[in-house]
């Protein structure tokens, strides 16, 4: 059992640091959030050069050919940096979902373009609806040929606002579950900021053209496959950003002077900062849980521990989110202060894919954690 | 969780599975499933069968009935005796004096004591807190006088678990009144049965006894029964709570207390349905197995960095203490909720008259288990002195 990282994981964590450190710190990010496009194609390049946009593809597609660990590693340093790049919807939704669903045929077409950096993706799921279930839909895919047309609505479409084409979940005739991918040029979509500052759309398919990713029959399996490594990627990310909000909170009362004394003597404060502490280290021991069942090959075992894993996320980065904002007095609330901008980022993660209370009863209804043996 | 354990590890765990729930008489692992009070013997059956098969003290050092153990193997032993309800070794001879003396006592210290610790011939009790030293350890006042080949004790140590059950007890002491507080202290080992030492029961509120005040009046203590030097008792104290640090995180003890809310909520029925498929009390059991989970894992994490920086304390261990007395607390209440009504009964035993419907499985015990775990984030350190460690040690406020 050892639970640190390997040398090349070491080195991916240390140049993307490096990188992030260097170009991205909170008044850049500030000025992105302002620009038009709302983050930085300069940065994707940056990306596309360390690998990281093709992490987890194959190498006959032009990816790293790497595990989730590496993943979770890129994750946590996103989630410091609080990166707005559509790495969530492009790479580790598009991206694998091509990867675990696709034909050689798509794999071989959007692959390299997406680990190039050339072509963004979304996976566009939710409906008005449809809340987190993923197949309590009414979007439909009707056969046309040998294609598909699909008519539904979508709506927070994660990185849906840039995404060159969609990954679209749809009904066929059949009754089953089926992955599609979209063209944009063929959608309405209304583009906008998702609360966190990440780009989001919302969806209308009307007699889109779609093409089949894979064959319907198999797509929800490899969806829910994908989304236990989204989970858990965004287990990494949250636990990354925590990390910043609790060190920031410490920095802060360490240097605000009231009374005539910095305000970290105050032991109210300082214990309140110690069950900070507590809740990011449970945290992270749950998201490195999470990493690890994914090569569990029970599945309803790996989709519980993963689940459980976001809710120990969420319940902290409720907690280290709220108090660091508290903590922090008035600066706390400003959007000039990186603070606040981490916890809208960990409050709209705790409601990605699925929120605290969906969770809890999923892993409840499946006999719990702690089974006798 | 079993993700995170190598194939050997497993084997391992279950290896010590076996050995628990076959040779530990089936007796004393059915009270301890039922949540009851164990007698004096029932701990000492149990220890002196594992001290038989070298599982009484596996992390004292090799020669005085050690094995060989990664840290990780001492959790699953520790793990795995809990869930097969195995009362564990008293903590007091095997997690505490033991290690000192074996690290450092005289060689004929070691000879006098360390069997007989480990087998339980000898029932030890711990002399640290005193009336106004608890949290401020260091400013206790039980004096030790050198008088010739003795020490003159006098004074009077409290909180002292089991002291009832104990032949000897290990104590700090001052011996010097005039060094810097923790300067001044030493560690004695006193006979229970030597002259002026008088034991006072104190009762908690669960209606239970296993706490005691032991007074100490013109106490004479032979001078070889002083451990290492004088005047270096804090050291062995601050040694002695330092070890087995994980231990108090007590997962294994939560994991075997929440399998029995489950059978229990799955036995009762409350409007018609079994408890356990109650979407209100499933969402809480659910969050406290999730939170037990990720305790596990923190566990995991720093056995894992003690394997490799052997000696090397994890500042993630100071998490265990306050999170795991708190999840320990939640289980015993959770009981309790699942019981209702059954609960309310104080009772001296599940006994009841004829004719007198038969409480529960455990129902006698709930609550007053549930008032007695309040003690959990009040000793080995309080949460609040948990919550200060972390935040001088860690966040270096």
């Amino acid at each position: 059992m050892d639970f640190d990282l390997a040398d090349e994981q070491r080195m991916l964590a240390d140049s993307l640091k490096a990188l992030l450190d260097k170009r991205y710190d909170a008044n850049t990010r500030l000025q992105l959030l302002e620009s038009e496009q709302q983050w930085s194609r300069d940065m994707w390049r940056q990306y596309a050069e360390l690998g990281v946009l093709g992490l987890t593809f194959d190498e006959q597609h032009g990816g790293a050919g790497m595990g989730v660990d590496e993943l979770a590693v890129v994750m946590e340093a996103f989630g410091r940096a609080l990166i707005l790049e559509p790495f969530v919807a492009t790479v580790v939704l598009g991206g694998q979902l091509i990867a675990a669903t696709g034909t050689p045929e798509q794999k071989a077409e959007w692959l390299p373009q997406v680990a190039a950096g050339e072509t963004l993706l979304a996976f566009a799921a939710t409906e008005p609806g449809s809340r987190w279930s993923l197949t309590d839909i009414g979007t439909t895919a009707t056969p046309d040929g040998d294609a598909w047309r699909l008519d539904g609505q979508k709506i927070a479409v994660l990185g849906g606002d840039s995404a060159d084409a969609l990954l679209v979940t749809a009904r066929t005739p059949d009754g089953e579950l089926g992955l599609f991918l979209v063209r944009a040029a063929d959608v309405t979509r209304d583009a906008y900021r998702m609360q966190d500052g990440l780009g989001g759309a919302d969806v209308v398919l009307s007699g889109a053209p779609a093409q089949a990713v894979g064959a319907p029959a198999d797509a929800l399996a490899h969806i829910q496959d994908v989304l236990d490594v989204a989970t858990a990627a965004l287990c990494a990310e949250a636990v990354g950003a925590m990390e910043r909000m609790l060190w920031m909170s410490v920095d802060y009362l360490k240097t605000r002077v009231q009374f005539g004394q910095p305000i970290a003597v105050f032991q109210a404060l300082q214990h309140r900062a110690s069950d900070m502490y507590v809740s990011l280290e449970q945290a992270r021991s749950m998201a490195l849980l999470a990493r690890l069942a994914l090569a569990d090959d029970d599945v309803a075992q790996r989709r519980r521990s993963v689940q459980a894993a976001k809710i120990q996320v969420d319940l902290a980065a409720r907690h280290v989110g709220q108090e660091a904002v508290q903590l922090h007095g008035g600066i706390g609330m400003t959007m000039e202060y990186p603070v606040g901008h981490y916890l809208k980022r960990t409050t709209v993660i705790a409601k990605t894919f699925a929120d605290t209370d969906t969770l809890l009863d999923a892993v409840g209804a499946g006999g719990g954690l702690i089974m006798p043996r | 969780m079993d993700i995170a354990l190598s194939k050997e590890e497993r084997a391992f765990a279950e290896r010590m599975r076996e050995f628990f729930t076959t040779e530990i008489p089936e007796r004393i692992r059915a009270k301890g499933a039922r949540g009851e009070t164990l007698e004096r013997e029932d701990i000492v059956t149990t220890q002196q069968i594992l001290n038989a098969h070298g599982l009484a003290v596996p992390h004292w050092p090799l020669e005085w009935g050690g094995q060989d153990w990664t840290p990780v193997q001492r959790h699953l032993w520790a793990e795995e005796m809990a869930l097969a309800h195995v009362p564990p070794p008293l903590a007091f001879n095997a997690a505490m004096i033991g290690p000192v003396i074996a690290t450092f006592g005289s060689e004929e210290m070691k000879q006098r004591f360390l069997p007989a610790t480990a087998n339980l011939d000898i029932w030890w009790c711990q002399g640290f807190s005193e009336p106004n030293a608890g949290s401020d350890l260091a400013s206790l006042k039980t004096a030790a006088v050198r008088d010739g080949n003795d020490y003159i004790v006098n004074g009077q140590k409290t909180w002292t678990t089991l002291a009832q059950y104990a032949n000897w007890i290990f104590c700090l002491v001052r011996t010097d009144p005039e060094a810097k507080k923790q300067r001044g202290i030493s560690m004695l080992l006193i006979d229970m049965d030597t002259p002026g030492v008088t034991v006072r029961p104190i009762h908690l509120i669960d209606g239970g006894y296993e706490v005691n005040e032991v007074f100490f009046e013109d106490v004479r203590v032979p001078a070889d029964q002083l451990v290492g030097e004088e005047n270096r008792g804090w050291d062995f104290a601050k040694f002695l709570l330092g070890n087995e640090r994980t231990a108090n995180a007590g997962t294994g003890l939560i994991k075997s207390r929440i399998l029995r809310i489950k059978k229990v909520a799955a036995e009762t029925s409350a409007s018609g349905r079994p408890v356990l498929e109650d979407p209100l009390f499933r969402a809480r059991l659910t969050r406290l197995e999730v939170e037990t989970t990720a305790l596990e894992m923190s566990v995991l994490r720093v056995l894992s960095n003690e394997g490799k920086n052997p000696g090397k304390p994890d500042p993630v261990s100071s998490v265990l203490k306050l999170r795991g007395s708190e999840l320990q607390q939640e289980a015993t209440e959770l009981l309790v909720d699942v019981l209702g009504p059954a609960a309310l009964a104080y009772r001296e035993s599940a006994e009841v008259p004829a004719g007198i419907p038969v409480p529960p499985d455990g129902a006698v015990d709930a609550l007053p288990r549930y008032f007695n775990w309040r003690k959990a984030s009040i000793y080995a350190g309080s949460n609040e002195v948990q919550r200060q460690i972390i935040a001088k040690a860690i966040l270096q406020f």
